[in-house]
C-alpha cells in the first residue's frame, strides 16, 4: 500500500480531472508549463539537430545550394560533375588484391563494371577546354551484390582539406559577374585561411593535363581502409592509371571548333578498340596523412596492381544507365571501409543530396551524345 | 485480476519502451543525417539497420497488441480524447511499418544497395527508377515529420495524463510496481 510521495490517482469513473476547470489553479497550471517546456525542450532539440537553429552551419542542401549559385540550377543534371558519358567494361582482377582486402572484386576473376567519364563543375553544356578537371566513376558489380563504387579525378591531390573548406572554396572560385573571372581577392583571402589549398593547387598546376579521358589518370584522393580476410587493416590510395601513353593536352586541341573534343575524341577511341587502366593501390606507411586529402603520400610507398580496367561500351546518357546512378565514394563492399577523411562523409552526402534534387527533376538530353554503331563518330 | 485490466503487460512495456528509445533516436538520427556533411555517414550506416529492427519489432508489437489488448480508458475520458488517443496509437503504428518500408523501397529505386551491416545486405524490393526515388524519398521524410508530430502529441498527452489528469493512463505503461493500482481512489 506505499503509495509514498506520489500522487493518488483520480477516479476514473469522474470526468472531472478532464474538465477545463481543473487547469485552473496554481499547481495545475506550474504543472502544464513544465509539460509546454518539456515539448518544447524537444522540438528545439529537433530543430536544433536539424540546422533551423544554425543558419551558417554548412549542411547538405547549403553546400548543394552553394553549388547552384555557382553554376546555376540546371534541371535533372549533377548539380557537379554535369557533363558526362556513360561506359561499361570489366575489370580483370589478378588476385594480388586479395591479400590487402576481402572484398570479392579483387579475387581473381571478371568483374562486370559500369561507370562515367565527366568533366569537374555544374555546367552541363560548358564546352570542353584545357583545365578540366577530368573524373572517371566507376560501379563494379560483382555477382554476390556487394556492389564497390568511386569517383576519381585526374589531379594528383585534392585542393580542400575538410567540407568547410570545400564550402568556402565554391565562394571564392565563383565567377565575378562584372569580370567573368573570380574575384582575385575573394580568392586571396581564401587561400590566407587555408594554406593547405595553396600547397595543392601547386602540386596540381605543376602537372599538365592529358590529351583525352583514355590517357588519363584517376586518383581517388581519399583515402581508405582495406580490410584482409584476418580483420587486419591497411591504409590504402587507389588509382586507375591509364595503360595509355600520356601525352599532354595540346592548344590547338581546345581552339577546335567541336565543343565536345574530349568526349568526342574518347567515345572514337572506345569504339575503335578497349581502353585500359591499370587498377593501382598504393600502401600508406604510418605517419601517411590518411584524413587530409591535399598531401600526397610520399612517392617511395608500395604500389600494388590488383588488376586491369578494360572499358569497351561508351554510350549517351539515358534512363536506367550511369544518369541515374550516384557514384557514392562511400558505396563499398565488406573488405573497403571508410578512413578518417572527413571528405569522404561529405562527400557521400552532398552526392546525395544533388541525386535527390535531380532524380526529381524533369530530364533534357545531355551534351554528350553517342553516334549509333556504324555511323561514325 | 484488476492489475491485469489496468496495466500493459510486461512484455508489453518492455516492447513499449525499447521502441521509444530506438525511435527517438531514429528521428534525431534521420533529421540530424540529412542535414549533416561530416556525421552523415555514421549516421546513416545505424540508420538503416535500426530502420529494419523497427520494422521487425513493430511487427511483433502488432501481433502483441492484438493478443493482449490495452487496458481500457477511464470512463470519464471525454469522447474527443478517447478518439484522439485510438486515432494516434493507430496512426504510430501505421507509420512504424511505413517508414522503413518507404525507406528502404527508395533505396531499392535509387539503386543504391541496402547494407545493413559488414556483408549483409536486403533484396531491392523495386526497380531501378529516380523519378520513383523521388516521390518515395519526399515522402520518407514527410511520413518522418508526420513521426515526429505524432510523437510529441503522444509524448505531450502521456504527461497530461501524469500530471494533469492523474488518471490511471500513464502508469499503465510507466508504472513498474504495482501498487497504485491498489490505491483506494480505484475503483474495487
Amino acid at each position: 500500500m506505499k503509495q509514498g510521495a506520489r500522487a493518488v490517482p483520480n477516479d476514473p469513473n469522474s470526468s472531472t480531472p478532464y474538465r477545463l476547470q481543473s487547469l485552473v489553479n496554481k499547481g495545475a497550471l506550474t504543472r502544464l508549463v513544465i509539460i509546454g517546456a518539456a515539448v518544447l525542450i524537444v522540438v528545439g532539440c529537433f530543430a536544433f539537430v536539424g540546422g533551423w537553429l544554425s543558419p551558417h552551419r554548412p549542411t547538405q542542401a547549403r553546400m548543394i545550394d552553394r553549388f547552384e549559385q555557382v553554376d546555376g540550377v540546371w534541371p535533372g543534371f549533377r548539380r557537379n560533375h554535369a557533363k558526362g558519358v556513360c561506359i561499361a567494361g570489366n575489370l580483370d582482377s589478378n588476385g594480388e588484391g586479395v591479400r590487402l582486402s576481402k572484398a570479392a572484386v579483387f579475387q581473381r576473376g571478371r568483374v562486370p563494371v559500369i561507370g562515367r567519364f565527366s568533366l569537374a563543375g555544374g555546367q552541363p553544356y560548358v564546352a570542353d577546354g584545357p583545365a578540366a578537371v577530368r573524373a572517371m566513376g566507376l560501379s563494379f558489380r560483382p555477382p554476390n551484390g556487394e556492389e564497390w563504387r568511386t569517383a576519381m579525378i585526374d589531379i594528383p591531390v585534392f585542393i580542400v582539406k575538410d567540407p568547410e573548406g570545400f564550402y568556402d572554396q565554391l565562394l571564392a572560385t565563383k565567377q565575378d559577374p562584372a569580370t567573368g573571372k573570380p574575384d582575385p581577392a575573394k580568392m586571396k583571402d581564401f587561400l590566407a585561411r587555408h594554406p593547405e589549398t595553396g600547397r595543392a593547387l601547386q602540386i596540381v598546376q605543376a602537372k599538365p593535363f592529358s590529351s583525352g579521358f583514355a590517357n588519363a589518370s584517376y586518383n581517388g584522393l581519399d583515402a581508405f581502409r582495406f580490410v584482409d580476410a584476418a580483420g587486419a587493416a591497411t591504409p590504402v590510395r587507389w588509382s586507375m592509371v591509364a595503360a595509355e601513353p600520356f601525352e599532354p593536352e595540346t592548344p590547338a586541341q581546345s581552339t577546335a571548333q567541336d565543343k565536345n573534343y574530349l568526349f568526342d575524341a574518347v567515345i572514337a577511341r572506345i569504339k575503335r578498340a578497349p581502353v585500359e587502366w591499370h587498377v593501382v593501390v598504393t600502401i600508406g606507411q604510418p605517419g601517411d596523412p590518411t584524413d587530409d586529402a591535399t598531401i600526397p603520400w610520399p612517392s617511395n610507398r608500395q604500389q600494388v596492381d590488383v588488376g586491369t580496367l578494360t572499358i569497351n561500351h561508351i554510350e549517351g546518357e539515358a534512363p536506367g544507365n550511369c544518369r541515374d546512378v550516384n557514384f557514392d565514394p562511400l558505396v563499398l563492399p565488406s573488405g573497403i571501409e571508410p578512413s578518417d577523411d572527413p571528405l569522404l562523409s561529405a562527400r557521400s552526402a552532398a552526392y546525395s543530396t544533388s541525386f535527390t534534387r535531380r532524380a526529381g527533376e524533369k530530364k533534357e538530353p545531355s551534351a554528350v551524345q553517342v553516334p549509333d554503331r556504324g555511323k561514325g563518330a | 485480476m484488476m492489475a491485469q485490466q489496468l496495466q500493459f503487460t510486461a512484455f508489453s512495456r518492455l516492447l513499449h519502451w525499447t521502441m521509444a528509445l530506438m525511435v527517438l533516436a531514429m528521428l534525431f538520427i534521420g533529421m540530424g543525417m540529412v542535414a549533416s556533411l561530416s556525421n552523415y555517414h555514421w549516421l546513416i550506416s545505424i540508420h538503416k539497420p535500426l530502420g529494419i529492427l523497427i520494422l521487425i519489432l513493430v511487427a511483433i508489437r502488432l501481433v502483441n497488441r492484438l493478443l493482449n489488448p490495452a487496458p481500457p480508458l477511464p470512463q470519464g475520458m471525454p469522447a474527443w480524447q478517447r478518439f484522439a488517443a485510438h486515432g494516434s496509437h493507430v496512426v504510430l503504428y501505421a507509420l512504424l511499418f511505413a517508414l522503413p518500408l518507404v525507406g528502404w523501397a527508395m533505396l531499392s529505386a535509387a539503386r543504391y544497395p541496402i547494407v545493413l551491416y559488414g556483408s549483409l545486405e536486403l533484396p531491392p524490393i523495386l526497380p531501378h527508377d529516380v523519378a520513383l526515388y523521388a516521390v518515395l524519398r519526399t515522402t520518407h521524410t514527410v511520413l518522418a515529420f508526420l513521426l515526429f508530430a505524432t510523437f510529441i502529441a503522444h509524448f505531450g498527452a502521456a504527461l497530461m495524463h501524469a500530471l494533469i489528469y492523474r488518471d490511471c493512463v500513464f502508469q499503465s505503461m510507466a508504472s513498474w510496481s504495482r501498487a497504485w493500482v491498489n490505491s483506494p481512489a480505484l475503483p474495487k
